[in-house]
């Protein structure tokens, strides 16, 4: 059996190993990717974003548990920074799950960003895809938590969740640009210590500086504490509303069309840069070119239109 | 190929010492390689199933509490139940040195004791590990 029969059949090695030869760029998994689409989408994915030491992982941990009592079966993708100096990480999420080792239905896997920006690893997105293919009903994606710039996940999660604390700053921190924009439920976790009203305060008059029409969905800001286990179920719900509102809405089918969109460009893309490059361009064309560029001999706007047109009419 | 080299660091058992299992983390972290720090008082179980779902390289266990002799016999029983025979298996703690070769025995690739230079670490960790 090759690795997609494999995960299909319930093995946890071999979802193990696509994920890593997925994260090597390995050309065998593009095989495997492909046996694997049709047996997605039926995942729910949520995405967990936020500062760092807000609590996702924790957080993460709490709802899994919720969602285990329901029978849910659990994938837990952790991303962590890859250094940019040595390409090492430190990948300490997990650390916060221990009593969701031994699950056998829940799946955690940590990975590196490995150059990413953006909150999440270039593999994130095909690893959602062999998680939901094993037979996953629900997703989580921890993004690095690096703050408003983590807005790669808002690409691929249904659901995303945005995570703060109090002190986390004041009215003017919660309308600058980035994740704020994009959360669909916001959690203030650590709800036990002071600042909280202030934060909730500070989140809703954020909110209401838009206007949101009836049928669209207005978000929803919670109160949790993962370490003492307070408003899990309760955000739980809310995400679950959140999913129906998705389906009720046809919202659904247009996030995933726009998801397929781009992963397909994506895709193209790739394919077309790697195939001029190894098949057309010739071996030291472009380090010639480079050199004229330095000499002022050409303007790399003019060299690389010339160098396309030179491609494309031959 | 963007291959890194994986290592989950564990301290099993009830120990709580970990200083050493943070500063082996940190080096083989600069060192290029992606470690999975797991924490304290995992059982052997959980271990392996990290292993498994994190596909790792390597594992580093550290057990400052002289129970490691029927840790790693139940780590190496699970590791082959679950046919994991690829995976290099370090041992860092207290270690007295007529356990050190029984450990040998039963499969434990490398023991690593207090003082350790952690270059020596990485280097055996780089030379043993197939890419």
């Amino acid at each position: 059996m090759n690795l997609a029969e494999r995960i299909l059949d319930g093995d946890r090695k071999a979802v193990a190993t696509l994920i890593t030869l997925v994260e090597n760029n390995s050309p065998e998994s593009i095989k495997q990717l492909s046996i694997l689409h049709s047996h997605c989408g039926n995942a729910h994915v949520i995405g967990v974003t936020g500062a760092p030491g807000c609590g996702k992982s924790t957080l993460i941990g709490k709802l899994t548990t919720e969602y285990r009592k329901l029978g849910k079966k659990v994938g837990i993708i952790s991303i962590d920074p890859t250094s940019p100096f040595t390409g090492g990480a430190f990948l300490g999420d997990r650390i916060r799950m221990q009593e969701h080792f031994t699950d056998k239905d829940i799946f955690i896997r940590s990975m590196g960003s490995r150059g990413s920006l953006g909150g999440i690893a270039k593999s994130t997105a095909d690893t959602v895809k062999i998680l939901d293919a094993f037979g996953k009903d629900i997703i989580f994606i921890e993004t690095i938590g690096a703050g408003q710039a983590d807005v790669e996940i808002a690409k691929i999660a249904l659901t995303l969740l945005v995570v703060t604390m109090p002190g986390s700053g004041d009215d003017v921190q919660a309308i600058k640009a980035g994740i704020l924009e994009i959360g669909d439920v916001f959690v203030i976790n650590k709800a036990d210590i002071p600042g909280t009203e202030q934060a909730e305060l500070y989140l809703e008059q954020m909110l209401n500086l838009t206007s949101y029409p009836a049928e669209k969905w207005k978000p929803r800001v919670m109160k949790t504490s993962a370490s003492l286990n307070t408003g899990i179920t309760e955000l739980a719900d809310a995400i679950q509303s959140h999913m129906e509102y998705l389906k009720k809405s046809g919202e659904i089918g247009a996030k995933l069309r726009e998801k397929t969109r781009l992963e397909f460009m994506a895709l193209v893309k790739q394919n077309i840069t790697r195939y001029i490059l190894e098949h057309v361009i010739k071996k030291g064309e472009l380090e010639e070119i480079v050199e004229r560029i330095i000499k002022q001999q050409i303007d790399p706007y003019s060299a690389a239109d010339e160098l396309v047109e030179k491609i494309f009419s031959e | 190929m963007n291959r890194k080299i994986r290592v989950l660091v564990a301290k099993v058992g009830l120990n709580g010492h970990d200083r050493g299992a943070k500063v082996v983390a940190r080096a083989l972290r600069d060192a290029g390689m992606e470690v999975i720090y797991t924490g304290l008082h995992l059982t052997p179980e959980q271990v392996v199933e990290t292993a498994i779902q994190e596909d790792v390289d390597v594992i580093g266990v550290s057990i400052l509490s002289g129970a490691h002799m029927v840790l790693f016999m139940r780590l190496q029983e699970l590791l082959k139940e679950n046919k994991m025979d690829n995976i290099l298996i370090l041992c860092g703690g207290v270690i007295p040195e007529d356990d050190a070769s029984k450990l040998e025995d039963i499969g434990i690739d490398k023991i690593f004791g207090p003082g350790t230079n952690t270059k020596e670490i990485v280097n055996f960790i780089v030379s043993k590990v197939k890419k």
